[in-house]
């Protein structure tokens, strides 16, 4: 126990787990919708997110970017990425959810079976980054420099972290308001609530659901870029932890719950550094998977509940 | 009537065990029929083949042609047998998902290195106090968490599985992320070459593996026809509908967890012995995932299937060790293959099959993922 470290890390902890909890906030949202809509543990989520975080890696290569540009060729590049990343997040999803779901639901599968084709899918696209590209970490160039814009408490803030919390929380804004008022949202909702009923009413199942993938992959690719651009280091297997994360966060919100999973996002974002600041670096994860077990003891279903899906009696 | 209200609940379950009896096979039958001594033989005749036959040099040429097979066959084929044997009781019977199951694994494994090594106790009284410890740590874990349902049970137990191997890493006690070297082999029984456990020959070390397997499967037989047996495949199919029988789910859940987690820590006390040397990268979350896939891939709650599913996970990776550098991605392919066209696993249960077209019930682990009726017009 080192409180006094907490006490002295308190705001350099706040702001990187803030930055940390944008992302995971983000990424959490293609488990938490996808469980919303399908009622299934999307496993293969954390794959979508590191064949993100490895197309951006391919486009600062193809670039030949290796020191921080500067001005409007910045801005194009940190636009450049986010749509490369999103497109190969996206793609991926919708070839994950043809390939490792589809075929399952049209048999009705449990959601046993399910789950074990999304490990098997997880396996090969880390299997396919490992064997022909490279199973060692990977350094990418720093586009923003770390430059610093303000001063909060004790922490700088720099012009990274401000642009993943800013994007993460804009992100989510957009979501929230696309599911709670367009046509398409509401067809969301009705699938999660009742996917027999709903389609009897006109909805379009498969279509929803391949929607749903691809949101969550859109996202996913939002959070991969944001990871490059603030962590600038990928991996093949990068996605296992921090989708192990994530998808806390979506159950420590409230899975099924937009609002859910950007509260739990952050909360676990802070919980690692508070964590590792009082309890040393190396209880980091612990912390986290402690606090989540005594989080569902008192409150079963997250922090705001299960809101896109019915309570399950 | 005149029966006692806490009879009745056992009554009705004893109607869902009858309804297994019809569902048997032709063979089911016949076996049935047969006097207690045939079976007994039988089951002696295919525990001497099995122990004779499947470590010779013609089958592992076969088999494993890159690695020695008698010591795949004990550390790793068998101990993985042995782990879905006990997860089979938790995800299979019980229908709740545990996905840290690699805790209980680890609790056995330590259990055997540290007071073997520290202790200097022998394997024969620590196999009893391993099994016993990952029994207790599957009570700790369990009581406060399976009040939480299906997939929130899931998130948490991946939690406990993902925290035991950082742990083990973390405390100094255990060797931190060293481990522990140098676990001493069991005894050996008056120099008789079956009895001798060593580094380079893992006969021994198979023949009793496979012992501890016919124990487990014979045990899980029993349990599984039991009252407890019937009150786990209630709650699996319907939760509440069980509870309102007067099933005590939350007991009997609690029960299926410790029982599972015993079997894990076998596994666990056996690795331990024979590998000689454990550390924290055993234990990682991988495994936990790799024993579902198991226990699925053979057809969850069916004990032979969960066999073949064990077998088939933990030899696969081992037979294509020619391709070295594919061996997962071929092993990753394959799940999602036979998920396409067996989703029931590969030898499924057939109550579960029967169940399965009973499709709405309950909200367990097997609800489909949407029920096909919504799937028949676009």
């Amino acid at each position: 126990m080192h409180l006094h470290s907490f006490i002295t890390l308190f705001w350099p902890s706040t702001v990187d787990g803030l930055v940390l909890g944008s992302i995971y906030a983000l990424f959490a949202l293609g488990y938490t919708m996808v469980y919303g809509v399908l009622k299934l543990i999307n496993f293969a989520h954390s794959e979508v997110f590191m064949v993100g975080t490895m197309a951006v890696l391919g486009l600062l290569n193809l670039l030949n970017v290796h020191s921080p540009p500067g001005g409007f060729r910045l801005i194009g590049i940190l636009l450049l990425c986010v749509v490369v990343a999103m497109l190969a997040s996206g793609s991926v999803a919708l070839l994950l959810e043809r390939i490792a779901y589809r075929p399952l639901r049209r048999r009705g599968a449990s959601r046993l079976a399910a789950l074990i084709s999304a490990i098997g899918a997880s396996f090969v696209l880390q299997e396919i980054f490992g064997i022909y590209y490279t199973r060692n970490a990977v350094e990418l160039p720093s586009l923003l420099g770390h430059a610093v814009v303000f001063k909060l408490g004790s922490a700088e803030v720099t012009s990274d972290d401000l642009l993943v919390v800013i994007t993460g929380l804009a992100m989510m804004v957009l979501l929230e308001r696309l599911v709670a008022t367009t046509k398409f949202g509401r067809g969301i909702r009705a699938v999660a609530q009742d996917p027999e009923t709903s389609t009897l009413m006109g909805v379009n199942l498969d279509r929803i659901i391949v929607y749903t993938f691809l949101i969550g992959g859109l996202m996913a690719g939002v959070a991969a870029m944001l990871f490059d651009v603030h962590y600038h280091q990928t991996q093949f297997n990068i996605g296992q932890l921090p989708g192990l994360k994530a998808f806390t966060a979506a159950v420590l919100g409230g899975i099924g719950n937009l609002r859910g999973a950007l509260l739990g996002g952050l909360v676990i974002g802070l919980l690692e550094f508070y964590g590792s600041s009082i309890f040393g670096s190396q209880w980091r994860d612990p912390t986290v998977f402690v606090v989540l077990v005594l989080v569902l003891l008192f409150r079963p279903t997250g922090l705001l509940g299960e809101s896109l899906t019915q309570a399950r009696a | 009537m005149s029966v006692p209200v806490s009879e009745l609940p056992g009554r009705m379950l004893a109607r869902v065990g009858q309804a297994q009896v019809r569902l048997n096979t032709r063979a089911g039958r016949l076996w049935a029929a047969q006097p207690w001594w045939a079976r007994t033989l039988a089951v002696l005749a295919l525990f001497a083949a099995l122990a004779i036959l499947l470590p010779t040099s013609p089958v592992a040429r076969v088999m494993a042609p890159q690695s020695a097979w008698s010591i795949v066959l004990s550390e790793q084929i068998g101990v993985f047998i042995l782990l879905a044997i006990g997860l089979n009781v938790v995800v299979g019977l019980a229908g709740m998902l545990d996905l840290g199951y690699v805790a209980f694994y680890a609790v056995g494994g330590y259990s055997l290195a540290l007071l073997t090594t520290r202790q200097h106790w022998d394997f024969w009284i620590v196999l009893p106090i391993g099994i016993a410890a990952s029994a207790i740590s599957g009570l700790i874990l369990g009581a406060p968490t399976l009040r939480l349902r299906g997939d929130y049970l899931a998130i948490v137990t991946l939690g406990f599985g993902q925290i035991i191997s950082t742990t083990a890493n973390n405390l100094n006690f255990d060797g931190g992320p060293q481990g522990i070297s140098v676990i001493p082999h069991p005894p050996s029984i008056d120099h008789i070459k079956a009895f001798s456990y060593g580094f380079i020959d893992g006969k021994p070390y198979y023949y009793l593996v496979l012992a501890a397997i016919f124990l487990a499967v014979f045990l899980a037989r029993r349990l599984e026809r039991s009252r407890v047996g019937r009150g786990w495949m209630a709650i699996r199919e319907d939760e509440d509908a069980a509870e309102l029988m007067g099933v005590p789910t939350y007991r009997f859940r609690l029960w299926s967890f410790a029982i599972g987690a015993a079997v894990g820590g076998a596994g666990g006390v056996f690795f331990a012995a024979q590998a000689n040397h454990i550390d924290p990268t055993v234990f990682s979350y991988q495994v936990s995932i790799l024993v579902v896939a198991a226990v699925v891939l053979g057809g969850s709650g069916n004990l032979f299937g969960v066999i073949l599913g064990a077998f088939v996970v933990a030899w696969l990776p081992e037979r294509f060790r020619g391709f070295a550098n594919d061996r997962i991605l071929i092993f990753g392919a394959a799940l999602v293959v036979m998920m396409i066209f067996r989703p029931e696993g590969l030898w499924p249960s057939r109550r579960r099959r029967a169940e399965m077209g009973d499709v709405g019930s309950g909200g367990g682990m097997n609800a489909p993922l949407i029920a096909p009726s919504a799937e028949g017009d676009q």
